[in-house]
């Protein structure tokens, strides 16, 4: 792999890491308006997949999307305003942290009903596929396991099917749906066998470990691209944090099975990877690290220091034009 | 255009008239036919999808033989042409991928138009029956209401959805329906109910151009009801109401159908001494209060005719404006006629009773005008 692609699969996962970290230190403060969903230990997903994608790209996104947004390209500056609700936030502060979107790079948006942001992810790759351009421009369509249990995903993949649209659906098997273990809410053990149901490839990777991901993403989204159709991906995976920042997972998860998981960190598997192949060395990682623990200083400065929005925003972009 | 078609209307007394205007006399689902085809011909980003829209997945056809895949020199074919015939012939003229037949997924499909529409096309979706909404109420709330305000006024959704509504051809309960308030409840969304040829025509056209999400309601009562649309482009501005006919001692305010009973109850009483001027309001979300008011500042006595059940309705909503922001014109109470609370019933008497009708209209009428 190019070295620049290595270090851009790095600083992606330890952005969204350091950024989830710093968000929820932030919240703890009382610094964030409402709820908020770290991704903490998903890293490897949005990395890996996004790694292949470009702004022309479209993704769609989840009420735990931070990881998406940032392997997107998006600016941790704007994403922490918005989580402060201010006004120089990514959506002015109308968003929060459930709804943080940037259509200049891609991102359709993350979104707060468990499922829905699914047939948009479909819908941007019907765009392409109307306009003659399914080579740049894909749709990936990212959902949890919670999410397999919503008819509407069932049906965006039988559309992207049926049609050959240029679509990728990655589902973050994470392993749980708020409190509800996937074990209980899956008859199938593995997510990539419902594949079978649509005549797609369904493939299941180890989320933990972003070279697996970015191989089989890269499968997934050149078929795509060469107009062959869509790609069930599963990645197995776990948050490490509960379902929202108040959550305690104790309640539900038992310290061995988080042991388990934190053992197959995906930073850690990384750094023991390009040092035992001599692809990348201490000295880079921690500059990189040194860099974005900068950036995220920065970020929270940025948002504190922002002035909240104008009452009258209230009434603002409902519509494109309503009355005179 | 010509002139200004939304104060426009045929034959009503002390109104322009449009007979010295180039048109066609044809059936309300004729003029939402050609301005489909209108819109598709002036835009290459406008596209159709829906359930049977073409049916039979658009087979293909040369000189008599039909092919179910596509072939050289075969043109596509439909077997339905939509509900009400709607779409009828246009996958011939537009091709497969302007007119779209799929599955029965309204969730899927409306959320696929919704994605569509972020990323720089403009669908149009056929729903079928208006009840169907509500399989697909997420999509339409979550993300084609909300998508602009919530993510700070970054995208927009140009997305028009059309259905049918109304009881009365022995649909039943479940392919009725006419909960215009459960629609028009949603910020972010607006909502357009034509009760004629030409409001179909200038409504659809708005629609379609428009940069927000419009969902047209198609009154299947009105689907072969038959009146003059010019030649020429008509685009109505959404959310302004017109008058069918001018009066003075009380104001009918109608909506789709409705309004076609409003008119011909105003036509009887006429005959009886008793003058009613008719608003048809055309646009529920934009609601024109302007007209409204300036109605019933005039007559001072107010029936509102809304085939929704009653209670959250649109009567309901426009009793308020009333009753807030003209209570000083107000000579007796403001009165509706609404569906009842009940749904709507299958056999003909019992569904017949449930609709508004006009003996129903006459009656309110009758109850306010010596007040």
């Amino acid at each position: 792999m190019e070295k620049e692609k290595l270090r851009w699969l790095f600083e992606s996962m330890y952005r969204i890491r350091r950024f989830e970290e710093t968000m929820l230190e932030q919240t703890f403060k009382g610094k964030s308006m409402g709820v908020t969903h770290s991704s903490d230990g998903q890293e490897a997903g949005p990395a890996g997949v996004c790694a292949h994608l470009t702004d022309k790209d479209w993704i769609g996104s989840t009420h735990r999307g931070h990881g998406h947004c940032i392997a997107k390209g998006l600016d941790t500056k704007k994403m922490m305003a918005e989580i402060f609700g201010k006004s120089t936030g990514q959506c002015k502060g109308k968003g929060g942290s459930m709804h943080i979107a940037d259509f200049s790079k891609g991102m359709l948006g993350a979104n707060a009903i468990v499922g829905a942001s699914i047939p948009l992810a479909v819908g941007a790759a019907l765009s392409s596929k109307y306009n003659g351009t399914e080579n740049d421009s894909v749709g990936v369509a990212f959902f949890g396991d919670g999410a397999t249990g919503q008819g509407v995903l069932h049906e965006s993949m039988n559309l992207a099917s049926i049609w050959k649209l240029p679509v990728i659906f990655v589902c973050e098997n994470n392993h749980y749906a708020e409190a509800t273990p996937v074990e209980y809410a899956v008859s199938i053990e593995d997510i990539s066998d419902r594949a079978a149901a649509y005549s797609m490839p369904g493939v299941t990777a180890d989320g933990m470990d972003v070279f697996d991901v970015y191989e089989v993403a890269g499968e997934a989204i050149n078929r795509a691209r060469k107009g062959e159709g869509p790609t069930l991906i599963e990645l197995k995976t776990f948050r490490y944090h509960g379902h929202f920042h108040a959550d305690d997972p104790k309640k539900y998860r038992t310290p061995e099975e988080d042991e388990k998981w934190k053992d197959r960190d995906c930073l850690k598997i990384f750094e023991e990877k390009v040092i035992a192949n001599n692809s990348m060395d201490l000295d880079s990682i921690k500059k990189i690290k040194e860099s974005i623990d900068a950036e995220m200083l920065d970020a929270v400065e940025f948002a504190e220091k922002s002035p909240m929005p104008n009452i009258e925003e209230l009434y603002s972009d409902v519509y494109v034009k309503y009355k005179d | 255009m010509t002139f200004d078609y939304s104060q426009t209307f045929r034959g009503s007394s002390g109104l322009p008239n449009l007979d010295n205007v180039p048109g066609t006399e044809m059936r309300y689902r004729d003029a939402f036919n050609l301005t489909l085809r209108q819109e598709l011909d002036r835009d290459p980003s406008v596209f159709v999808m829906g359930e049977d829209i073409a049916g039979g997945a658009g087979r293909f056809e040369k000189d008599g033989e039909v092919s179910y895949e596509e072939k050289k020199g075969f043109k596509p074919l439909d077997a339905w042409g939509g509900p009400f015939a709607a779409t009828k012939g246009l996958i011939q003229d537009f091709g497969t991928d302007r007119i779209k037949d799929t599955p029965i997924s309204e969730a899927g499909v409306l959320g696929a138009a919704i994605g569509a529409a972020l990323t720089g096309t403009r669908p149009i979706v056929d729903l079928m029956y208006f009840d169907f909404v509500t399989v697909a109420y997420d999509q339409l709330l979550s993300n084609a209401a909300k998508s602009r305000y919530m993510f700070g006024g970054q995208t927009k959704v140009p997305l028009t959805m059309f259905a049918r509504s109304g009881a009365g051809t022995g649909h039943a309960a479940q392919h009725s329906e006419s909960f215009y308030s459960m629609l028009v409840h949603i910020p972010g969304l607006k909502v357009v109910v034509p009760s004629d040829p030409l409001s179909v025509k200038g409504l659809l056209s708005a629609s379609i151009r428009d940069d927000d999400p419009v969902f047209l309601v198609n009154d299947k009562k009105l689907i072969n009801l038959n009146g003059f649309v010019p030649d020429e482009e008509v685009v109505f501005e959404l959310g302004k109401g017109r008058y069918l006919k001018r009066g003075t001692d009380v104001t009918l305010i109608g909506m789709a159908y409705t309004s076609e009973i409003c008119r011909k109850v105003a036509e009887k009483l006429e005959e009886s001494g008793v003058s009613c001027e008719v608003v048809d309001m055309l646009s529920l979300s934009p609601l024109d209060e302007d007209i409204i008011l300036e109605s019933v500042s005039k007559t001072n006595k107010v029936v509102i005719v809304d085939e929704d059940t009653p209670m959250c309705s649109m009567a309901s909503e426009i009793s308020s404006i009333i009753a807030d922001k003209g209570f000083d014109y107000l000579d007796a109470p403001i009165k509706k006629v609404n569906s009842p609370h009940t749904p709507v019933p299958y056999n003909r008497d019992l569904e017949f009773s449930f609709m508004p009708s006009e003996e129903r209209v006459i009656k309110a009428v009758k109850e306010i005008v010596e007040y």
